[in-house]
């Protein structure tokens, strides 16, 4: 099986070299049968890398341990769904997904613009090819999926607990799929250039992928936001961390090609901006992979792997320069066809929101790659953290959400004053509405938050107001009462309302930011059982310990041998609010000088926080029981000297009931930080506007277009 | 395995030599020839009506939502449906698809005379 995985990485890599050679051969000659074979091997690739992929998820979930990634990231133990998703949780396995990825993607806008742009696609195919070949290439001389240990070992070392969480199975593939959508638009717009077409078609093509990718980045980030709230017991959902950093970057300037992208359709303006944030949002792409697979910079999701940080930094390297090359020998015919009309116009605001979102990627790209620039300029490696981040990142954000609520209310091209003037009446309205609704409530004190809120009630107030104008008038042209008049409405303009509706998604994601971070509550203390603690307007009480050993009571499928927790009364104002069970789970170690008994749990601890949220805010615990309590650590000492590896479980029982019996004090983490719910609702709003603007026009009802037909529309369009 | 091996790569060089294939197959014929070359023509052009057609609609709705004056509105949806019109012509200059399935190749107008509800 192993030997199957290894030939189709051969074979696709092989397939690459000669994509790439056809699909040039073929464009330079105009021998369209060759850039078709070039196509083809793309869908080639794609099978190949189908049958690889499935090969390695069928040894996952086999437990055929042979396979050493098999053994490094799983066991007979992990849960089927785990076990299914612990392929992309190895070096190896990422790769290989992400290659997979993108030879899907490549084919589907390939197979989708067969029929055009034949230079431009026969040059993104060859682009295309190369990065696959990279990552191919990659597996086959420094991380080999397939590569195997005979005789197989009896049992694998098992999932990292911090990846048994549901939103880790679908976080990398989303991010991946991000990451490998980003490069569509990059190989086309490379295209555009190399074949000196650079109009309008190439960006119309490669719009809904640019989407895609936007919003697949954008679900991939959200996820992993989720998984660091509710799985990494810190209780934060965003820190900064680089590899964090590494997917917000492309989505920033994805964001902001998406917006200018509109400027080029319509007016013929921005294109050297355009293709230039096309090959940055790629670049950025392949960057944030070259983050997590090379281990350069610290951060959770480090996988290290120092072997794969020379191949990367010379395919940054090689897109940047060829980028830049390509940019200016085309300037001139890169030169915009318009000018712009006036300040005052949707184009304008576009512009300003572009300029604030490549600000904010350059303030996180400053932020996240400083300690490599301070360590080569300084020779000491330095480093920023959440505060520094916050400094830049928040009036930029404000600006932002500022600007998504001004330009739905300004016309294309000119808006004149007075239309201004009376568009801006009700979201100015909601704004200070707002302002004097939170100043009442004696909030001023935060006036980050504050301005975060009005400018939130600012786009709340704008996009309300087109929704109305928009139903109110399509109900003057067609009769149509609200419901189905707003259904048509958006179903006939999915562009602008599902753009609309993203924009609402932002603002409420913002809002839930903006309160969570500045009216939070924490409190981090030591507790015995009867003990309680005031934070905010929540009074928390220990009851009582808890103790589970596990494989016989995880029904949470963490995995671990013993899991240590508290019960957790929560009341406010004398009113009992809910019921909180944190815990702790201890796992096994490798370490044999741990003990017996010692390396059942020596292994890193995990938090299972326990969490009631609402829409107005989050109760938020997790507990650090402590372990080296010296009635704890005596059991766990004679259990080491007395007892072998097949009767160790025996002492880890002694261990619990010992814990419920005389527990010592733990230490307790608790959070109140309102409206967190806002922030994954704000998601699910954008993800759903998102997909209401990507979505295909109802399918054109093809017929013969008479001559007559035509001649009585072009007079229809001469009489204007 | 080997077996498997082996019905790949015949796969894989049956899908990447097809179009080689086809060609030697057909060699009276130019393959990048003019039936290609107009058929692309008019698809580029045919997606460049449409988005032509989502223009003069962006108009009139701003229009309609109170974004544009009438008079701006006039001026811009003229100079739009102008536009369109050239599109129109540069499509009827090309020669009529050969298509087996003539309705393949065209599309309903879609609101010319762009209205809200089409």
């Amino acid at each position: 099986m192993a030997g199957l995985g290894f030939a189709c990485l051969l074979l696709a890599l092989a397939v690459c070299a000669y994509g790439i050679c056809a699909s040039i051969y073929g464009v330079r000659t105009g021998r369209v049968e060759f850039s078709e074979s070039g196509r083809r091997g793309v869908y080639a690739l794609a099978c190949l890398l189908t049958v690889a992929f499935a090969v390695l998820e069928i040894a996952f979930l086999r437990n055929d341990f042979s396979f050493n990634t098999v053994a490094d990231t799983s066991s007979r133990t992990t849960p089927t769904l785990y076990r299914a998703a612990a392929v992309w949780s190895s070096q190896e396995g990422s790769l290989l997904l992400w290659a997979w990825l993108l030879s899907m993607w490549a084919s589907l806008a390939l197979f989708l613009t067969r029929r055009r742009m034949r230079d431009i696609a026969a040059y993104a195919t060859a682009i295309l090819l190369g990065f696959a070949g990279f990552f191919v290439s990659l597996m086959i001389f420094y991380a080999n999926p397939f590569k195997t240990t005979s005789p197989a070992p009896a049992e694998g070392v098992g999932l990292d607990p911090l990846l048994r969480f549901p939103t880790m199975m679908i976080h990398p593939p989303m991010l991946y799929s991000g990451y490998t959508l980003c490069t569509i638009p990059l190989a086309f717009g490379m295209g555009a250039l190399l074949a000196r077409r650079v109009d309008a078609d190439w960006i119309r093509s490669i719009r809904r992928f640019a989407f895609a990718a936007w919003l697949a980045l954008g679900v991939g980030i959200l996820l992993g936001a989720r998984w660091s709230y509710a799985e990494l017991g810190w209780g934060g959902y965003w820190g900064w961390d680089a590899v964090e950093n590494a997917s917000l970057m492309p989505w920033l300037t994805g964001t902001a090609f998406l917006h200018s992208l509109m400027i080029q359709e319509k007016r013929g303006m921005l294109k050297v901006w355009n293709i230039s944030l096309v090959l940055a949002t790629g670049t950025l792409a392949i960057m944030g992979t070259f983050l997590v697979r090379s281990g350069v910079l610290n951060s959770i999701h480090a996988f290290g792997g120092a072997t794969l940080g020379v191949p990367f930094v010379t395919l940054i390297g090689v897109l940047i320069g060829s980028s830049i090359y390509l940019v200016v020998s085309r300037r001139d015919m890169l030169r915009s066809e318009h000018r712009l009309d006036s300040l005052l116009s949707r184009e304008s605001v576009f512009i300003a929101n572009n300029v604030v979102l490549v600000g904010l990627c350059f303030v996180v790209f400053w932020g996240t790659y400083f300690p490599l620039i301070s360590a080569a300029l300084t020779g000491q490696e330095a480093s920023v953290g959440p505060p520094w981040f916050d400094r830049y990142t928040v009036p930029l954000a404000l600006i932002l959400v500022l600007l998504s609520g001004i330009g739905p209310v300004i016309a294309w091209r000119r808006a004149t004053l007075a239309n201004a003037r009376r568009n801006f009446i009700v979201p100015v309205g909601a704004s200070l509405a707002t302002l004097a609704l939170l100043t009442g409530l004696g909030l001023a004190h935060k006036p980050l938050a504050i301005a975060m809120f009005c400018c939130a009630a600012f786009v709340f107030g704008s996009v309300g107001q087109e929704f109305y104008r928009g139903v109110r008038a399509r109900r003057a042209m067609a009769g149509e009462a609200v419901p189905r008049a707003l259904v048509a409405l958006v179903r006939r303009n999915r562009r602008r309302y599902g753009g609309y509706i993203v924009h609402i998604g932002i603002a409420v994601l913002f809002v839930g930011v903006a309160a969570s971070s500045s009216f939070q509550h924490a409190s981090e203390l030591g507790l015995s059982p009867g003990q309680s603690t005031r934070v905010g307007s929540y009074t928390l009480r220990y009851v009582r310990p808890t103790a589970t050993i596990t494989p016989r009571n995880d029904a949470a499928h963490t995995g671990s041998t013993m899991s240590l927790g508290a019960v957790i009364d929560v009341s406010r104002g004398g009113r009992h609010v809910a019921t909180l069970t944190p815990s702790e789970g201890f796992y096994a170690s490798q370490d044999p000088t741990q003990g017996s008994v010692g390396s059942l749990i020596g292994g890193q601890p995990v938090s299972h926080i326990a969490n009631d949220s609402s829409f107005t805010r989050d109760v938020w615990t997790a507990i650090a029981p402590d372990m080296e309590a010296p009635a704890l650590a005596k059991i766990v000492k004679a259990g080491n000297a007395t007892l072998g590896p097949e009767d160790a479980i025996v002492a880890i029982g002694y261990l619990a009931r010992a814990y419920l019996k005389n527990p010592p004090p733990a230490q307790f983490h608790f959070i109140v930080s309102p409206m967190v719910m806002w922030i994954w609702t704000g998601g699910l709003i954008v993800f759903g506007g998102g997909l209401i603007a990507i979505w295909p026009a109802p399918s054109t009802v093809r017929r013969r277009v008479t001559a007559r037909s035509r001649a009585r529309r072009a007079r229809g369009m001469a009489r204007a | 395995m080997l077996l498997i091996s082996l019905a790949l790569v015949a796969l894989v060089v049956l899908i990447v030599s097809a179009p080689l294939r086809t060609r030697a197959a057909a060699s009276g014929e130019e393959p990048g020839g003019r039936a290609a070359n107009q058929r692309e023509q008019r698809e580029e052009l045919e997606a460049e009506r449409e988005a032509k057609y989502r223009e003069i609609r962006d108009a009139e709705l701003d229009f309609r939502t109170g974004k544009l004056s009438q008079e701006d509105y006039r001026a811009i949806d003229g100079a739009l449906r102008t536009q369109a019109l050239e599109i129109l012509n540069r499509l009827d200059a090309l020669e009529p698809a050969a298509s087996p399935e003539p309705a393949e190749s065209e599309r309903r107008e879609q609101s010319a005379p762009a209205r809200l509800d089409g």
